[in-house]
């Protein structure tokens, strides 16, 4: 009966991620065009990890990815982290704020990229007329090969609230008593926020950090929309590689290759914040009622 | 909703205890707001942006506000398209209500057997669920592509719907979660009652979790409303193509435009941010549940 039950999430398992996953990494030792495909063993990994750019931009690209996804973590990690903090106070309108602060997660990609190449426009783009007001001269933003990358960590910071929420939520299930013990034994706000606050909070920013890496390694949408990994392959990330390489080349082989380091990147990454996280996650098994 | 996990309001203390000075509270709005300017300017300037007369859009130092505020845009806008607008908006909309169903209905049964029927194995295959939710989607990407061109799949919306029935890591793992927070004794009372399994499902559990199945289909919507990638790949028809797909178009084709193209982004904007706000409550309760966000 069970089985019964089951069996769409089995069929849709086997049909549309185990089994595309197997054909991907056969697939990935052949090289491939639009009629024929022809095996090469390990040639496409071969030239995948080359340090020629004329023949992979692999490094480039995972350079260009590596660089945003640390940048932008824990700057967003951190903006999202102190809202909840401010949040978690008891003041008014709190909901009010937390509605603005999530606003920008819920707006579709492809309009949060338009709005923003508006906003970086060197001309006449909002941006550098901030700059301008406190005397700064103008960025070229996304048309400068040195500053585009920065101008995507800048534009993924606006959508920190979307952390916020779930910090807020590890927030407010830390017990009351623990804070009134540590008041009543003479610790201070800061001694609070650093022997309690932190200790309690991080297996939720573990959770942050393992999905938010995860997340932003497969950035796609914005790049592909206002840079096309423009200028000169500044903004050539990882994915819109892979899809400029299966969808417009028809690469679909050497595509396969690629998504397979992609995969095995991801999870030696998130292994590494598992096996890292026995030193600064601490657990009590009856607190963290939202998580499970 | 609530009892599924409590989001207390009132008056635990945070880390510090500020409250207790007027000018704590003070400081605290006064950074609160200034984040929250920061957040709402874009927004505001893309509204600003959307009913500019074509002479003040290119200005520095920027115009604020408009004059006169020129709603032509907005009517411009529908027929900027070879297509009219309404069309992507009727194929969005077809495209994340027929996701939307899909993906209540599966999930909703599956995420079902795991939390409520033990058989052997299920141990095992919800990690797998669990595991699947961190899979990059590009490693199965190609071959599913080659898959659905095989069958005849590209251009029509199949290959983005039909997978939708079959379940998905993230909703069997929210809507188990949420099931496993209904008392076990109604289970017992129900098969006292002479209930099955079937009847358990519908007449129990399902109208008990009006509210986690509503989020479900808020969320369902929502993303495949904004959902680029995947239409990017599968269609090619401009007729077909949903409003997220038909803005990008819109930038690469013309000399961009840019009140028409806020005005079309406006538009993308709606019907999530209306969901948000008419379900405000249950859509942060689901972002809590499972912890990812939306």
């Amino acid at each position: 009966m069970a089985y019964i039950l089951i069996s769409p999430w089995i069929i849709g398992f086997l049909a549309f991620t185990f089994g595309p996953m197997l054909a991907s990494l056969v697939l990935s030792f052949f090289r491939t065009d639009m009629l024929s495909a022809q095996w090469v063993g390990f040639a496409n990994y071969v030239t995948l990890l080359s340090t020629d750019t004329t023949l992979s931009l692999f490094w480039k690209a995972l350079y260009n990815t590596a660089y945003y996804v640390f940048l932008s973590i824990p700057l967003t990690m951190a903006a999202g982290f102190g809202v909840a903090v401010l949040l978690n106070e008891k003041i008014s309108g709190r909901s009010v704020y937390r509605v603005i602060y999530y606003l920008p997660a819920i707006i579709p990609g492809i309009a949060v990229s338009l709005l923003w190449l508006w906003l970086f426009n060197p001309q006449f783009g909002l941006l550098n007329w901030f700059l301008s007001l406190v005397g700064l001269p103008g960025i070229r933003w996304l048309q400068d090969p040195h500053t585009a990358k920065l101008a995507l960590v800048v534009m993924s910071i606006w959508g920190a609230g979307a952390n916020m929420l779930i910090f807020l939520a590890g927030l407010q299930s830390i017990p009351t008593h623990l804070y009134e013990a540590a008041t009543i034994d003479g610790a201070g706000a800061w001694r609070r926020f650093t022997h309690i606050t932190l200790p309690m909070i991080s297996p939720t920013l573990f959770f942050v950090l393992i999905t938010d890496t995860i997340w932003s390694f497969q950035v796609f949408t914005n790049v592909y929309v206002m840079t096309n990994g423009g200028p000169a392959h500044s903004t050539l990330m990882y994915v819109l590689w892979l899809y400029l390489l299966a969808f417009r080349q028809y690469r679909f082989g050497f595509a396969s290759a690629l998504a397979w380091v992609f995969f095995i990147i991801i999870m030696a990454l998130t292994a590494l914040v598992f096996k890292s996280s026995g030193a600064w996650v601490y657990y009590e098994t009856e607190i963290g009622g939202t998580r499970s | 909703m609530s009892e599924a996990v409590p989001m207390r309001e009132g008056s635990q203390p945070g880390a510090f205890r500020w409250r207790q000075s007027k000018h704590a509270a003070i400081g605290i709005h006064v950074l609160l707001i200034l984040g929250a300017v920061i957040v709402m300017i874009p927004l505001a300037w893309m509204l600003s942006t959307s009913l500019k007369p074509p002479d003040q859009v290119n200005k520095f130092p920027p115009i604020w506000i408009p004059t006169p505020f020129v709603w032509s845009n907005y009517v411009h806008a529908l027929t900027i398209f070879p297509i009219p607008l309404w069309v992507f908006v009727k194929n969005s909309l077809f495209m994340s209500l027929a996701i939307t169903v899909g993906t209540v209905m599966s999930n909703a049964i599956v995420a079902f057997a795991f939390a409520r029927l033990r058989f052997p194995g299920s141990r095992v295959l919800f990690l797998i669920v669990l595991a699947t939710m961190m899979l990059p989607g590009q490693v199965t990407m190609i071959p599913l592509f080659l898959l659905f061109s095989k069958i005849g799949w590209v251009n029509t919306y199949n290959p983005l719907i039909v997978p939708s029935f079959f379940g998905s890591a993230y909703f069997t793992f929210l809507l188990r979660q949420y099931y496993t927070t209904i008392p076990r004794e109604m289970d017992d009372a129900a098969r006292m009652d002479g209930c099955g399994t079937f009847g358990l499902f519908f007449r129990i559990i399902a109208p008990m979790s009006k509210p986690a199945l509503g989020i479900t289909a808020i969320f369902a919507f929502t993303w495949s409303w904004n959902e680029f990638l995947g239409p990017l790949i599968y269609l090619s028809k401009m007729e077909s193509f949903p409003l997220a797909l038909a803005l990008s178009y819109l930038k690469g084709t013309y000399r961009v435009l840019w009140s028409e193209l806020m005005v079309v982004s406006f538009i993308a904007m709606l019907p999530p941010l209306i969901l948000f706000f008419v379900a405000q409550r249950s859509y942060i309760q689901g972002i809590v549940i499972t912890g990812v966000k939306g």
